[in-house]
């Protein structure tokens, strides 16, 4: 159980910058995942932590101790790799024990270990099988539980179901989740899958570029996405963005979009958005919070021609041009219109997102003025 | 009617016809067939430069000297008989055993440290350590002759500089047997090289970071990760270099050609003196053919091996 700490972290390879100063903080117990597109520097980053890779320059704090020059196996740690790394010519228990016996510990004990960790992942019946007899769930699950048997300050997970099929992948996130719940430790997990990172993580670490975009919970990342990256990258189907210009029309404020779409902008906003002014801007809008007309709930209605129709079961993503630009409507099943036909929209634009091009920040806009996810009504 | 029956008779033959090159056609698509076809060059050179020559070879065995009587198993009694074959058997053993141990070893530790060499010069070495084995065997032995000549050697000429011993490489038999071993080590330990160089570099690198992580020091890496994902390699190259070193030829023909006093002769040297040069063609027969049940047991124990642990890992 320990905190992990980095400090100002960069790692160079030959000239190019992998990871360019990052400071994270992660709690005890804290369950933290490292996200963003590939070539971010996340797997980079929980590989100097692992200690796999050395830092160029700043520090890795674990557990209070500062580990820069310490060899992995003096960290403390455990990880989990995307390939499992199981060795091949072990059974699944001296897979399990290897770390344990290397360090001599007395054989009741590495049995009682390796005993309770394959409980704990329902692997017993496989403790004498060698990798190879074993499916890829299996393997996932040994290479967890070589993990917990070494009761580590810290778990470290490099994209461990990236390798399996879709349904698995979801059946062990929800297995990792419940691991972490009994065996409360520090984890850092890295994916690059946003699903991943929302569903398990307290807190997300948004990487791009080697830096860190934005840190956060799920919620905040959802709903109040610092830049435009992360706007973008957190959540399926991604946001729409439009280029607009922010006009002003008897005291109220709205977003000029092209092709003739103009947007009221919620009163409460205005305060904050007036200093933008007749400057162009880009507008986000998540497709959820574009619909079709409900008798329930305000926003903004317009016509627009709708290009194609993806029946989803439970919804229906319905897209269309505006001036060159995809957008996407998440509408109910009943309300879809076919492609060609003339559909009714209506964009809840308490919602809305307005981002400034000049540094792709996100408007901040402040708690007063904003809507919640979970509280909708008006 | 009448011109019906012949219609059918007709169409029977086209059918008939038509089914023989179909099932021909069906045959040559099969493949088990197809593999036969690509396999059949091989099988032309295996039988007729290993298979005929190896039961010709059986056949000369039972005759007598000038190869015009049976004396069926006559030959054999007779070299059980003579000091010198079991000196070659002795000899043999001594040279192939003693030379694949160190060539193994020597080809494990430069495999290593080719391997942890950075990428850029790493070709430049591999390169340069494989000459030994690439350069035509007679030549570069008659280069080491003259390095070991007991009358030129340039090794002696180097002891003599710093007041050292004069050895008789060639001419002591104790020396001649290390010169014979000390020669096939430089010329094969380049073969090991390169084999475990290609072992090490498929054992996937994330083993060695989960063996870090679990702890282990670069000597338990090599025991508990290296070697065993390396075992079946290390077999079978085990034992083709046993097969090519116990039949080698050149290096103590070159060398020694067997001398002194037959102490150097390997199975096929004196196979070759007995058989061509002193004109005994059925007793070089039967000394040719004692390898084969030698070789035979060592291939049947270390492929046993390598099918097993294919079948763990």
């Amino acid at each position: 159980m320990a905190q992990v700490t980095l400090n100002k972290v960069v790692k160079k390879f030959d000239q190019t910058e992998a990871v360019r100063g990052i400071d994270l903080d992660i709690a005890d117990q804290e369950f933290v995942v490292l996200v963003g597109p590939s070539g971010c520097g996340k797997s980079t980053t929980l590989r100097m932590i692992a200690g796999l890779e050395e830092t160029t320059a700043g520090e890795i704090v674990i557990g209070g101790q500062i580990v820069n020059d310490l060899p992995p196996k003096d960290r403390d740690i455990a990880m989990v790799f995307q390939n499992y790394a199981l060795y091949p010519h072990m059974t699944v228990f001296e897979n399990m024990s290897f770390g344990l016996r290397l360090k001599k510990f007395p054989k009741a004990e590495i049995k009682q270990r390796v005993e309770r960790a394959a409980r704990i992942l329902d692997i017993t019946e496989l403790l004498q099988r060698r990798p190879r007899q074993l499916s890829g769930g299996q393997r996932q699950r040994v290479a967890m539980g070589r993990a917990i048997v070494r009761n580590p300050k810290v778990f470290l997970f490099d994209e461990p179901l990236s390798n399996l099929d879709a349904k698995l992948r979801v059946q062990m996130r929800t297995e990792i989740k419940k691991v972490h719940q009994q065996v409360r430790t520090t984890t850092v997990y890295v994916t690059h899958d946003q699903v991943e990172a929302m569903t398990l993580a307290d807190r997300v670490v948004v990487m791009n570029g080697g830096l860190i975009e934005q840190i956060g919970t799920p919620h905040e990342l959802y709903h109040t996405p610092k830049t435009r990256f992360v706007a973008g990258f957190i959540g399926s189907p991604a946001m729409n963005f439009l280029p607009c210009r922010l006009v002003e029309h008897s005291g109220a404020l709205s977003a000029q979009m092209g092709g003739g779409l103009t947007l009221p902008v919620p009163a409460e906003r205005s305060a904050t958005y007036r200093s933008y002014l007749n400057r162009d801007l880009i507008f986000g809008i998540r497709p959820e919070h574009v619909t079709e007309t409900r008798s329930y709930g305000a926003g903004a209605e317009f016509t627009m021609p709708v290009d194609v129709v993806e029946p989803m079961g439970m919804e229906t993503m319905i897209y269309f041009v505006v001036d060159g630009a995809e957008v996407c409507a998440r509408v109910s099943p009943e309300a879809a219109l076919q492609p060609g036909e003339r559909m009714r929209f209506m964009a809840d634009m308490r919602h809305m997102h307005l981002i400034d091009p000049e540094n792709d920040g996100v408007i901040e806009v402040p708690a007063s003025a904003r809507v919640n996810g979970a509280a909708t009504a008006a | 009617m009448s011109d019906t029956i012949p219609r059918t008779a007709a169409s029977g033959n086209t059918a008939a016809a038509i089914a023989r090159p179909g099932s021909l056609y069906r045959m040559s698509r099969q493949r088990s067939t197809i593999a036969f076809l690509f396999a059949l060059p091989l099988l032309v050179v295996i039988g007729g430069l290993i298979v005929y020559p190896g039961v010709y070879a059986m056949y000369l065995s039972t005759l007598n000297t000038r190869m015009n009587r049976f004396i069926g198993l006559g030959n054999y009694t007779f070299l059980f008989s003579r000091d010198t074959f079991w000196m070659v058997v002795e000899q043999s053993c001594l040279f192939a055993i003693t030379a694949v141990i160190f060539k193994a070893l020597i080809g494990i530790v430069t495999a290593h440290l080719v391997n942890n060499l950075p990428s850029k010069g790493q070709r430049k070495w591999r390169g340069m350590l494989l000459i030994p084995w690439v350069m035509p065997l007679s030549l570069s032995t008659l280069g080491w002759r003259w390095l070991l000549d007991p009358t030129y050697s340039a090794f002696n000429w180097l002891f003599a500089q710093v007041g050292g011993p004069q050895i008789g490489w060639l001419s002591d038999p104790m020396w001649a047997r290390f010169s014979a071993i000390l020669v096939n080590v430089w010329f094969g330990a380049p073969f090991f090289l390169i084999m475990y160089l290609a072992a090490l570099k498929s054992v996937p690198g994330e083993l060695y970071e989960a063996a870090s992580i679990d702890g282990a020091t670069a000597w338990q890496k090599l025991i508990h990760v290296t070697l065993p994902m390396m075992r079946n390699i290390i077999s079978i190259t085990v034992l083709f270099s046993l097969i090519v070193t116990f039949a080698n030829y050149d290096i103590v023909n070159v060398l020694t050609a067997g001398g002194p006093r037959n102490m150097t002769h390997v199975f096929a040297t004196w196979a070759f003196q007995l058989g061509i040069a002193s004109g005994d063609i059925p007793l070089g027969a039967s000394v040719s053919l004692f390898m084969f049940p030698i070789l035979g047991v060592c291939a049947f124990f270390i492929l046993r091996g390598v099918r097993q642990r294919g079948r763990e890992i």
